[in-house]
């Protein structure tokens, strides 16, 4: 792989917090190698500022492996920017050349609102999940892990659900700001284990009804969630939990 | 030290334990409160299953969720002695392999009791809904990991610790939506409360407000993770901290083996002086890729450029009966070993190759035996070889091409160890409590199980054993006591004193105002610790380490500059405490590591080693844990705690 060296402008939106209105500033940053991550050429930027005597940017990051789900930036109009199935932090700056200008956003969406510069709050993912997206079984309670078969097709369909991270690009993508790319993921995994069949309606109704209580939005069908999904959760889900929410209120009101 | 292990036959002290341990009953659980810090495995699991048994628990993350600790990140799978596989395990077994894998320097009883509950814990992980692979018979699927005999290893694809903390995640949710657990997130432990001598609360910060908290509770459970970011460049998450413990360590409890470090031999290796982190390739890997160097010092030519006769595959030279698949300490060192001497490749020089060529050839020849196909041309059993690897390992090559922008199924992947766990951590005794009544720690950020190695898979094992397992029944050996105590008032003189001291010290970092910032200074701290106690310690170099390290603390605290204002967020404001924190405990790092004047898994004492430079142990003078008491500003007293040995015999370990 080919190396080099570029300066690039970067707009990026600052905010003091979440009662304050935010703006974009521009800032320039040279000499920066195409090896580095986007968030290393992010952390020459905030070095850079602190020396200046500025107030670096706030971002949301930990793992910088792809996987815990907390890094989350709008890039060029892009929830983790150009490349498919990709985080923030594993996007690489050979994605950009010399002399590009990058606008960086945080996720916009009402249910999550920002925090400060590029952090939002989640935490109503985490509400959603609370309602229902979880087997009601206590520790100590379990039978021998082989005790059911579980068909390895769904099984298998089960792990690529289970292995939504979380991060809210359906969400920070979607013009209705719908999350039901996230909700369909855990509704899915659940539904096709036999373990979860016992709260399967009940689980439908509650988190679908949480998930519009915390105020995002409706599916109206662009699949925008899945082209942007990093781990590629596949808008099908959301089909099943549609199937799962329609069945599921039959069978209260029957 | 005592480490309260329960008298008798090593098999029985675990249930004999259980079976006399004192109880509280539903209605006093209600009464008591408990703190978790830290979500991770053993923080999930202990927080959802103790909201179960109804106590009021209240828990703690930095992270704006549960859900993203760096468990989350575990690659490769979680141990258990199912014998599933009819391949001859058994408790025991994974007794026996732990503690020789830890090389002789864990305790046997704790280490008994984590193969005893191992297989609760995957039946628990089954009835969460965790999607672990399976066969086409519908039952669970098993592989092999480094330093064992059997396949005992389950596994969801490369994302084993995303999918068991995600069901631990659910199981807390669950409890907070019950009201028996309430979240703190982005919080960040500060300080803990002794009240008497006697954890009672902590200090923890609102990382989005700055303020301030008091929080009270009869028992405090920390359950914070490694310190491997102590070396600035680890596979840690880049807010993995040792915050919370050392605050722990300050208030008086003792610190467990800090110099016990385990360095991965397969990361993604270092790409220039911007590197923030870096990345684990899974020891699965080493399964089917082969390591090796040029035989010519400097060979600038590309890996798939340089003939057969021209490469050293140095582990197969070095360790033929084990060859590619030694434990981590071995191949990490061998690695370092051939780069020092100038065979290293890249255009750092700090890197080996791994290479699948061989393995696409051979699993391509296979496939095309099973299909019976004839007239394959070399080039058509390579693309039929690729796909089967895919197969086997495509995420990871996935993921590394991401990082590198080179392709691993067309030339070899470039490693270079990195630093990934510590076996060290807090001393425990075998009910998990610290040196200070009602503290306890769980998972990594405990001593207790792995020695001065740990074997792969067996951290994620480790972790929802504590919290599931052990901590509901230890807990409420303490518990039993406390309840008549009411609830804990924050407003008692303790808690007031401590939460000052946690302000004037964040005080004291934003006025400051010098002109480097906390990364540069986390940074030179990093070097110091790579060079001087990393991979190959010797006693000069930890001397010098501990004058470096205390001259860079000082300047720290008169020249570091924090931006931003106390009472807001301020990831730097929180970055400077840890880096302050970080300094301190590599001080001791040091100095644990000069007294340990032996070679032991992967502590390496240069001074230690065989005539064939491999690590030589001394049980006669250090079978024993360093347990260290801080007395003060650079100031520890030893303590130790002896190991003996009733089952598993202490032996060289040999991989030739």
């Amino acid at each position: 792989m080919e190396h080099y060296h570029m300066n690039l402008t970067l707009k990026i939106w600052r905010q003091k917090n979440n009662k304050s209105k935010g703006s974009f500033e521009t800032y320039q940053v040279k000499d920066i190698s195409s090896e580095m991550s986007f968030l290393e050429m992010f952390d020459v930027l905030n070095e850079q500022l602190i020396v200046d005597g500025k107030e670096p940017i706030a971002f949301d990051h930990d793992c910088r492996e792809g996987i815990c789900g907390m890094c989350s930036m709008h890039i060029n109009g892009e929830a983790h920017g150009p490349w498919a199935q990709n985080t923030t932090c594993q996007l690489h700056m050979r994605a950009f050349k010399d002399g590009e200008t990058i606008v960086v956003e945080p996720w916009r969406s009402g249910a999550f609102p920002v925090l400060k510069d590029l952090v939002v709050d989640r935490t109503a993912f985490d509400r959603v999940i609370e309602t229902g997206g979880f087997i009601s079984v206590n520790t100590g309670n379990a039978v021998d892990a082989n005790a059911i078969p579980i068909d390895k097709k769904n099984a298998d369909e089960a792990f690529n659900a289970a292995s939504c991270i979380g991060c809210g690009a359906c969400v920070a993508t979607c013009v209705n700001g719908s999350a039901m790319l996230f909700v369909s993921a855990k509704l899915s995994q659940l539904a096709l284990l036999p373990q979860g069949a016992p709260e399967r309606e009940s689980r439908a109704l509650n988190m679908v009804a949480q998930m519009d209580k915390e105020g995002f939005g409706n599916c109206t069908n662009t699949y925008a969630c899945e082209a942007q999904c990093p781990k590629g959760i596949s808008v099908a889900n959301i089909a099943r939990m549609n199937r799962e929410y329609l069945s599921a209120g039959l069978g209260t009101e029957a | 030290m005592n480490s309260n292990i329960p008298h008798g036959e090593m098999s029985q002290k675990w249930e004999d334990y259980k079976g006399h341990v004192k109880l509280v009953n539903p209605a006093n659980k209600r009464k008591l409160e408990v703190i978790v810090v830290g979500t991770g495995l053993a923080g999930a699991s202990a927080a959802a299953a103790l909201g179960e048994l109804g106590y009021k628990v209240k828990a703690f993350c930095f992270q704006d969720s549960a859900r993203r600790a760096h468990s989350i990140a575990a690659q490769g799978g979680i141990n258990a002695a199912k014998n599933y596989q009819n391949d001859g395990d058994s408790v025991f077994r994974l007794f026996y392999d732990t503690v020789k894998g830890g090389d002789y320097r864990a305790r046997e009883a704790n280490v008994h009791r984590l193969a005893e509950v191992s297989n609760a814990i995957i039946d628990q992980c089954v009835a969460q809904g965790v999607p672990f692979a399976r066969e086409y018979g519908g039952l669970l699927s098993n592989r092999s990991f480094g330093g064992t005999q059997v396949q005992r290893t389950f596994y969801a694809a490369g994302q084993t610790g995303q999918q068991l903390l995600l069901g631990a995640y659910s199981a807390i949710e669950r409890q907070v939506a019950l009201g028996n657990v309430t979240m703190f997130r982005r919080h960040e432990m500060l300080d803990v409360v002794l009240i008497d001598g006697v954890a009672k609360g902590i200090i923890a910060k609102d990382l989005i407000t700055g303020q301030l908290e008091r929080h009270g509770a009869h028992a405090v459970l920390l359950c914070t993770g490694g310190y491997g970011n102590v070396f600035y460049l680890s596979t840690n998450a880049m807010g993995s901290n040792v915050t919370a413990a050392w605050k722990a360590h300050k208030k008086g409890a003792f610190f467990g083996n800090p110099c016990f470090t385990q360095i991965h031999p397969t990361c993604i290796p270092v790409s220039g002086d911007h590197q923030s982190k870096l990345t684990l390739m899974s020891e699965s890997l080493r399964n089917d890729g082969r390591i090796w160097v040029p035989k010519k010092q400097g060979d600038n030519r590309k890996g798939s450029e340089i003939p057969e006769e021209e490469r050293d595959y140095y582990l197969e030279r070095r360790y033929p009966a084990f060859g590619n698949l030694v434990p981590r300490d071995v191949a990490s060192r061998a690695a370092k070993e051939r780069c020092d001497a100038g065979f290293g490749v890249g255009t750092t020089k700090m890197a080996v190759f791994l290479d699948f060529a061989d393995a696409i050839k051979r699993y391509g020849k296979i496939e095309v035996g099973k299909k019976a196909l004839t007239n394959v041309s070399e080039a058509e059993i390579i693309v039929i070889g690729k796909e089967v690897v895919k197969e086997k390992y495509g995420n990871l090559f996935e993921m590394y091409e991401k990082i590198t922008g080179e392709n691993p199924y067309e030339m070899p992947m470039r490693i270079y160890p990195a630093v990934h766990y510590t076996m060290g951590g807090l001393w425990v005794d075998y009910e998990l409590q610290t040196t200070v009544k009602g503290l306890y720690a769980l998972g990594e950020a405990n001593f207790s199980d792995h020695g001065a190695n740990r074997l792969g898979a067996s951290a994620l094992m480790q972790g929802l054993a504590d919290g599931y397992f052990v901590i509901p029944y230890t807990l409420g050996n303490y518990l039993a006591d406390e309840i008549r105590s009411g609830a804990v008032d924050t407003n008692q003189q303790a808690f007031v004193d401590a939460e000052k001291i946690v302000a004037d010290r964040l005080n004291k970092l934003m006025n400051i105002k010098g002109t480097q910032t906390v990364e540069s200074f986390h940074k030179r701290l990093g070097k110091i610790m790579w060079d001087k106690c990393g991979m190959a310690r010797n006693e000069k170099g930890l001397q010098e380490a501990i004058v470096e390290i205390q001259a860079l603390k000082k300047e720290f605290w008169s020249n570091v500059r924090v931006p931003g204002e106390i009472n807001e967020m301020n990831p730097e404001l929180d970055k400077a405490g840890r880096v302050a924190d970080f300094m301190e405990l590599g001080e001791l790092m040091c100095k644990d590591a000069l007294n340990r004047n032996e070679s032991c898994g992967g502590h390496f004492r240069e001074e230690s080693q065989t005539d064939e430079g491999e690590a030589k142990r001394d049980d006669d003078n250090f079978a024993y844990v360093a347990a260290w008491e801080n007395k003060g500003e650079s100031d520890w007293q030893l303590h130790k705690e002896d190991l003996s040995f009733e089952i598993v015999k202490p032996t060289q370990r040999s991989y030739k």
